[in-house]
């Protein structure tokens, strides 16, 4: 690795090799620009791309075109990772309107929601105590997967309509996804802890 | 318009023009060299007639012995013969107090975190051990096979870091062999079983060796083997069965104080022992020990007992590789079993009543690694152009920083899909401050000291600017080898940082050309020889490349000027080419492909508006 690093500094790739795309994510996997998305068109694009653009399909040939050809398949694979989430979807169809929620590091949030997830949280923290935490962890999950289906709702409702406010109430669905998203990733790390090992 | 006449890689050879390629499973206990000929995929046998090589090196005054004569006088001779020599690629010297086998070794006095094994003919690195096993293979190979070795695939564990995976290149390089892809070793199992011909599915590879254990759920779908995620632990294995074993018969025996020899001895009697057992209810061991004759009587129910824990961790493996892949255990359509390990037969039942299926056992777990590798080796060598086979992993373990605090961040997550690539902005925290300590690890804790550290580095020459001003991005990508590569650049000014890199484990460039350097006699003339001919091999690789994209795109993409251009640049390489000076023909690479990379980023667009023709247009406009 230290090698190759070594290698890239001194060699930074010339402007020739840089990758150049342009195009969204959605355009590059020939995809329509929506929050409704086709999975099976998706697994099936990429594959149909997999198969023109992965470096195996490059191995007998130059350097050269093996490295663009990993530049161009890590674009790939990060734009179907992107896309098939529904969270990092909604974020990135925000970013493709100007607004970025992948790096805000404080946001507001309305009080009510916040209190409602505060309980939620408290109501995790307890499962280890509970009678039966199995029976438990799976019915905060349910909670979790709920209010996350109702927000993708509303997000899809804001996103089809054109307007600045529609683009703000998007934008607080996403930030409400981020929240309950990173507890139902609490709720499964308690459940390693108190299942594995 | 053909300016060359160099045959194409990947157009229908003829038999005398395939391209000689192998598949290499360089295992713990085993190694094994396989290739396709005729259309089937088989292992290569020696002269006497064995497939399997023990990866077993042997040091003498004399020379190096490797495989089973090395094998044989492994408890004679225990600090000159390495065994097992998987488990200390890309280790820390630190890491091997927790691998009990090898702690018969002498390990050197060095500085740098490889450990170096002390051998009457010199220090020797895991890398250098590996090579010669790896250079055995090569000759097999080439002893079976006529004609020059294009490359080769070997097959590493899934569960391996970068470390691991970067030293088992280095030894490949030092074997003077090609590596055309590193391949994990269940994804070569799956390839092997010919699984994607009508299978399609989710299928889990249950890969137990002698010193690593593999858990990988694949998904198939019209010849893409795509890893949906992968888990393990890359030191567990059949050799742990074997020392659990030889820590009963020493209890058994009043727990002696031992020595090297003689644990060598038990874990030997151990694991003959539990390879009686997979056929019998019990067995009778005759131990000597001390001059005395010890005879114990072992039941397979109290082998079971010994080894119940270490299975049923790697069933707990398997349990988490499913939740990954977000799939459950009923939607396994088939599962497979790899290794010599799955020959235990608490190994069988435990992963059948797991998956609630009985496993695939038909292909001999021993080689069925190193058919796929081959198989996979034929595609990349080109010998197989209408191939749709393609094999598609994903990163094992998270790739992150050291952050305050001696945390680490995640960059990249574990079971992304690779190639992947991710960057990271860092600013400065003081006034003026021109340089930054980046430390990059491999792991899931959250903890720096409990992640393995794979290189720290320094980025220096950041123009002094208010804290917090300057921005450096910190790059990462992971090729479909699984290796990372990292680089540095100062946004706001454009500068490019300098960078000292201080390897965390492994070798430095400089170690392995010395090491290069040191296997060859008259080494200056063999060195230079190596070097032409590799350079010379680049070098029609870009041409035969170049020549057959103008020929199919060079009317469409390029104008007549452009073509002239190139045809110019061309020839001039052609003429290096064909000279004896490495250096030129290196320099006339550099030059050509810079020349020419406009042009295959043309194709590169090209492909995927071809990929996508008939979808993208339409769609696309009827929705914005």
């Amino acid at each position: 690795m230290w090698r190759e690093l070594q290698y890239l500094i001194h060699n930074f790739l010339p402007a020739g090799l840089q990758m150049d795309i342009t195009q969204s994510y959605f355009e590059f996997l020939g995809l329509p620009v929506s929050y409704q998305l086709d999975q099976q068109a998706l697994s099936e694009r990429a594959r149909e791309l997999q198969k023109t653009l992965h470096p195996d399909r490059f191995s007998h040939l130059s350097d050269r075109e093996r490295r663009l050809s990993v530049q161009y398949t890590a674009y790939l694979n990060e734009a179907v990772a992107t896309l098939k989430n529904p969270l990092t979807r909604a974020q990135y169809l925000l970013q493709l309107e100007g607004v970025d929620t992948f790096s805000e590091s404080r946001v507001q949030l309305d009080p009510m929601f916040l209190m409602q997830q505060m309980e939620l949280r408290e109501a995790v923290e307890s499962i280890p105590d509970a009678d039966d935490p199995e029976a438990e962890i799976e019915e905060q999950l349910q909670v979790v997967e709920q209010q996350m289906q109702e927000l993708r709702q509303q997000f899809a409702t804001f996103c089809v309509q054109n307007s600045p406010s529609a683009l703000e109430a998007a934008a607080a669905c996403v930030r409400k996804m981020q929240f309950i998203d990173k507890l139902g990733r609490e709720i499964e790390l308690l459940e390693d802890q108190l299942f594995d090992d | 318009m053909a300016l060359l006449q160099i045959a194409e890689p990947g157009q229908s050879p003829e038999p005398h023009q395939r391209k000689l390629a192998v598949g290499i499973d360089l295992g713990t206990t085993n190694s094994l060299v396989a290739t396709v000929r005729s259309g089937d995929a088989a292992t290569l046998a020696d002269e006497g007639g064995s497939h399997l090589l023990p990866s077993v090196v042997r040091y003498t005054e004399q020379g190096v012995v490797i495989g089973q004569a090395a094998l044989a006088q492994a408890s004679v001779d225990p600090f000159n013969t390495i065994v097992s020599v998987k488990r200390l690629m890309g280790r820390g010297a630190k890491d091997l107090k927790g691998l009990h086998g090898e702690a018969v070794y002498r390990f050197a006095d060095r500085e740098g975190g490889m450990p170096f094994l002390q051998t009457v003919a010199g220090d020797k690195s895991p890398v250098e051990i590996s090579g010669e096993i790896l250079k055995t293979l090569k000759a097999r190979a080439l002893a079976t096979l006529d004609g020059e070795l294009e490359g080769a695939v070997i097959t590493v564990p899934a569960y391996f870091d970068d470390a691991q995976r970067q030293a088992t290149k280095d030894a490949a390089q030092l074997a003077g062999i090609k590596v055309l892809r590193l391949l994990n070793e269940p994804t070569a199992a799956a390839v092997a079983y010919g699984l994607d011909e009508g299978a399609e599915g989710v299928i889990a590879v249950y890969d137990l060796g002698g010193g690593t254990f593999d858990i990988s759920i694949l998904r198939l779908n019209k010849g893409v083997f795509e890893v949906l995620s992968t888990g393990g632990d890359s030191a567990l294995g059949g050799d742990d069965f074997d020392l659990a074993l030889a820590q009963w018969f020493l209890e058994q025996l009043g727990g002696a104080e031992v020595v090297a020899g003689e644990s060598r001895y038990l874990t030997e009697k151990a694991r003959w022992t539990k390879e009686q057992l997979t056929d019998n209810e019990s067995v009778r061991v005759e131990l000597d020990h001390g001059g005395q004759k010890v005879e114990l009587d072992v039941t397979r129910e109290l082998f079971d007992g010994l080894i119940n824990d270490l299975v049923g961790k790697t069933v707990r493996a398997c349990r988490r590789a499913l939740k990954d892949a977000d799939v459950t255990a009923d939607e396994v359509l088939e599962v497979v079993m790899v290794g010599g390990s799955t020959r235990v037969p608490l190994v069988r039942s435990r992963v059948e009543k797991f998956f609630n299926r009985k496993p695939h056992i038909d292909i001999d777990p021993d080689r069925v690694v190193a058919v796929g590798a081959a198989i996979q080796a034929d595609v990349l060598a080109g010998n197989k152009p209408d191939s749709e086979m393609l094999l598609l992993d994903v990163l094992p373990l998270s790739l992150g920083l050291e952050t305050m605090g001696g945390l680490a961040e995640k960059v990249i997550h574990r079971n992304t899909s690779i190639p992947v690539a991710r960057a990271q902005e860092f600013t400065t925290y003081q006034d003026g401050q021109t340089a930054m300590m980046i430390h990059v690890v491999q792991g899931e804790r959250e903890l720096i000291s409990d992640c393995r550290s794979l290189a720290q580095f320094v980025l220096r020459g950041i123009p002094p600017m208010a804290a917090g001003a300057a921005k450096i991005r910190v790059s990462f990508q992971v090729d479909a080898d699984g290796l990372l590569s990292v680089s540095a650049k100062e946004l706001s000014t454009g500068v490019e940082s300098e960078i000292q890199v201080k390897p965390s484990y492994g070798l430095a460039d400089n170690e392995i050309a010395a090491m290069l350097k040191a296997s060859y006699s008259n080494a200056e003339e063999d060195m230079q020889a190596r070097s032409l001919r590799e350079q010379q091999v680049e070098a029609d690789r870009l041409l035969v490349s170049l020549d057959q994209a103008i020929e199919t795109d060079g009317a469409t993409l390029l104008t007549a000027e452009e073509i002239k251009h190139l045809q110019e640049q061309m020839a001039i390489l052609l003429a290096l080419r064909n000279g004896e000076d490495y250096k030129a023909i290196e320099y006339g690479v550099q030059v050509l492909a810079q020349a020419s990379d406009f042009f295959a980023a043309r194709r590169m667009d090209q492909s995927i508006k071809n990929a996508l023709k008939g979808h993208s247009v339409d769609e696309i406009e009827g929705n914005t």
